[in-house]
């Protein structure tokens, strides 16, 4: 085996990736052999090193110096100094300051990791790494200690719950497809997390793949099924990658594959790629994409535990769902129901986004209230503005105000609000945003993606977002609110799957919890949160007008006049209500109506 | 949602000249994947990476060879069409050398993503699904590709670049020959 006296371990994670870590390590490939080091200093690739936050990020060992932001340009540099000379650069090294990993940092006040456990804590590209925090000993237990039934007990004792979004019991799920008389059965996992902001499942495959895996076999064993998917996403190459890898792992191991751990038990997987569509993460558009078909939804019944893949009976649960599954088996029932509420147990990831002070990956306690996760964990709303409303559930969730801030979050709860918990996405706003223009947002996102099989979807959608244009342009008319709830309440009921039936939900929520603004926007003609871009004018206040001249030089339609020193005028026919002036302003003087 | 079949014409030319590297690249594709239904979408994944698009050969091809009467795969060139049009990452037209890959999702958009789209259009002088008359960029969006903590995100070809801002993209795009 060779000997090097130094390695040096470069970040690959996607963050990094994006800002050039493999040209760094190219880059360093090339300057090592010019300078003949190679034999002596190897170059390999890790993960999470730090935050990601000012990468490409490297780490040198033994010395163990964390060097940030590196390009291509410094390498030669870094090269000769550290590797040659053997002197530190300083002004390329991590500067000691506390950890912050924009995504996922070390765990903030109230937080409780279960299924983030291991994420950036192990090498997800090595098993011995999981095996070593108990990886595949719940496996062993499964099969060396339990019957099928027992282990769909165990799931139904611990109260677990669909992670996906729709929260139905997730043994009671088990037992139906274990129930069900055909055979052979198949176990999908559904990674094809499609919310736009929500990244809870993307951390877990690239962190943890195992894990997944694990509570994947877990199911096949108490299904009694040989053969599993994971349909992951194509917009998740890393993702994918890292899942095959550990697949080959956990088949080199006789982890998966025939006769697992001498079991007798006979059980793999493949991994099977989408190739953009939204409607996939649906479970009937993701079979029917599994099958090689358009991703398109079908009715239900029958339900996949009856007819999934190929016809046949199969189980299909959230990545987050099958992660916890391990741990469950492992540390019993009572411990997973000791966490949340009466009727929703455990742990539930969020993705964080929005306007507070940290945005990114939590993973809380069910029952938590809204107002401990934005200002105990997420650190409160950035520039102390007030809270206006979070928007839980992803696209075809809902948002709520503040009088839920002290609501216990649980699926009920959430449900009972007008919002849901969804896969996990929470977008916090704060008082200066346009709850219509919201709606409008979530509405042009879902209009796009609706696949078009039924009508109530494909031309619902489709009306509902140009009412709301019409609402925002400043063309709104009486009876425009009648129109939108009627045919909210139509797309609920008659669309085909829970794209449609959800896709109102935002309009539903806020015209719900903020009619007024409606009401503003259509009778006034007025935007309270002054955001639609028809219904404001910007004019100077003259006392406070100094005439530095500073808005009329950075209007980018020059609609701004005036004498230096003079106070200034903008003409509301050439101005396009962009806003920079205000935020150039240092008086104050722009007055925004 | 789905690419048009628009009429090829213009790139009759560049078709004929793939003509020879299709039935291929069709044929490495079906080796890697094998014949089943399930192999379909992997099949033209790969065929879209190597052409850059799905031309109506290929989806021929895939169909002369998959098409199995006796263990039940059945498949049509319609039904091929039909499943290739739906997904936003196959494109049945032509595309440029490079394609750009703009993420169109609302945490990017918050962040700036708007002046870097702005960027890009004005930088290449065309409009989203256009190919610039060199054929050298193609410019699409493309949904939440999940690394919103980096945000704005654009991915060229498989190369992904985050933080990215207005004056960074000629740099960027000065990187492709």
């Amino acid at each position: 085996m060779a000997l090097f006296r130094s390695h040096v371990l470069v970040c690959v994670d996607p963050e990094c990736l994006a800002k050039g870590a493999h040209s760094v390590m190219d880059a360093l490939q090339d300057e090592l052999v010019s300078q003949g080091l190679i034999e002596e200093i190897q170059v390999l690739e890790t993960s999470r090193i730090g935050s990601c936050a000012d990468g490409p990020e490297l780490m040198v060992y033994p010395e163990g110096v964390h060097y940030v932001g590196m390009t291509e340009d410094d390498v030669p540099y870094l090269v000769e100094e550290h590797f040659l000379k053997g002197r530190v650069v300083d002004k390329f090294r991590k500067q000691i300051t506390v950890a912050k990993d924009e995504e996922l940092g070390p765990p903030k006040p109230k937080e409780v990791r279960v299924v983030l456990r291991n994420c950036g804590q192990i090498d997800p590209e090595n098993i011995e790494d999981y095996i070593a925090e108990d990886g595949y000993a719940a496996l062993a237990k499964v099969l060396g200690e339990m019957q099928p039934q027992e282990v769909i007990d165990e799931i139904m004792r611990s109260g677990l719950r669909g992670r996906g979004g729709a929260g139905f019991a997730t043994a009671k799920k088990w037992q139906f497809c274990r129930n069900t008389p055909d055979s052979p059965k198949y176990i999908v996992c559904n990674a094809d997390e499609g919310d736009p902001g929500a990244f809870m499942n993307r951390r877990v495959l690239e962190g943890d793949p195992h894990s997944v895996l694990e509570g994947m076999i877990i199911a096949g064993y108490a299904i009694g099924a040989n053969m599993g998917y994971v349909y992951c996403r194509a917009e998740y190459p890393l993702a994918v990658s890292t899942l095959n890898l550990a697949i080959k792992q956990a088949r080199a191991m006789g982890l998966l594959g025939d006769d697992i751990m001498g079991s007798g038990f006979s059980f793999d997987l493949e991994v099977r790629m989408g190739a953009g569509a939204f409607v996939c993460g649906e479970e009937t558009a993701l079979i029917a994409s599994i099958e090689g078909k358009r991703g398109e939804p079908r009715s239900r019944p029958p339900f996949p535990a009856v007819k999934g893949v190929w016809g046949k009976p199969t189980n299909n649960n959230n990545v987050e769902t099958y992660a916890n599954v391990p741990q469950i088996i492992l540390k019993g029932a009572d411990w997973f129901a000791s966490m949340g509420t009466e009727k929703s147990k455990g742990t539930k990831t969020f993705a964080i986004g929005g306007d507070v002070n940290h945005t990114g990956l939590i993973e809380v306690p069910l029952g938590i209230t809204l107002r401990e996760i934005i200002y105990d964990v997420a650190g409160g709303i950035k520039d102390n503005k007030g809270f206006k409303a979070v928007q839980i559930g992803g696209p075809m969730g809902g948002c709520l105000p503040a009088k839920y801030l002290d609501e216990k979050i649980d699926y009920e709860n959430l449900n009972a609000a007008g919002a849901m918990m969804g896969s996990g996405g929470m977008i916090i706003m704060d008082e200066e945003t346009c709850m219509v223009d919201i709606a409008r947002f979530f509405m042009e996102f879902t209009q796009d993606e609706s696949c078009g099989k039924c009508t109530p979807c494909r031309v619902g959608t489709r009306r509902l977002l140009e009412i709301l244009q019409n609402i925002c342009n400043g063309d709104g008319e009486a009876g425009d609110i009648e129109d939108l709830e009627h045919l909210c309440k139509q797309v609920q009921l008659t669309s085909l799957c829970g794209l449609g039936q959800g896709a109102p939900n935002p309009v539903v929520s806020t015209l719900k919890h903020f009619r007024d603004e409606y009401e503003a926007h259509i009778f006034e003609k007025r935007c309270p949160a002054k955001v639609c871009r028809s219904l404001i004018s910007y004019t100077i206040i003259e006392s406070a007008c100094t005439g530095c001249t500073v808005c009329a030089r950075n209007c980018p339609v020059n609609a701004i006049s005036g004498e230096r020193r003079q106070p200034h005028l903008i003409d509301p026919s050439i101005c396009i209500r962009c806003g920079i002036c205000k935020q150039v302003c240092n008086f104050n003087a722009i007055l925004v109506e | 949602m789905a690419d048009t079949l628009a009429p090829e014409t213009p790139q009759a030319t560049k078709d004929q000249l793939e003509n020879r590297d299709i039935p291929k690249i069709v044929d490495a594709a079906i080796k890697k994947h094998g014949r089943g239904k399930d192999a379909l979408i992997p099949i033209f994944s790969e065929i879209n990476a190597a052409l850059g698009y799905i031309p109506a050969q290929a989806i021929t091809e895939v169909r002369r060879q998959v098409h199995d009467p006796a263990n039940q795969v059945l498949v049509s060139d319609n039904k091929l069409f039909s499943m290739v049009s739906f997904y936003h990452m196959f494109s049945t037209k032509p595309r440029g050398r490079h394609v750009i890959k703009f993420c169109e999702s609302a945490p990017c958009h918050v962040v700036g993503g708007r002046q870097v789209w702005q960027a890009l259009c004005d930088e290449l002088k065309i409009q989203n699904g256009e190919t610039t008359p060199d054929n050298k960029w193609s410019l699409v969006t493309t949904s939440c590709l999940g690394i919103c903590s980096v945000g704005p995100v654009i991915l060229v070809d498989d190369d992904v670049y985050g933080n990215v801002t207005p004056a960074d993209v000629a740099q960027i795009l000065a990187k492709y020959d």
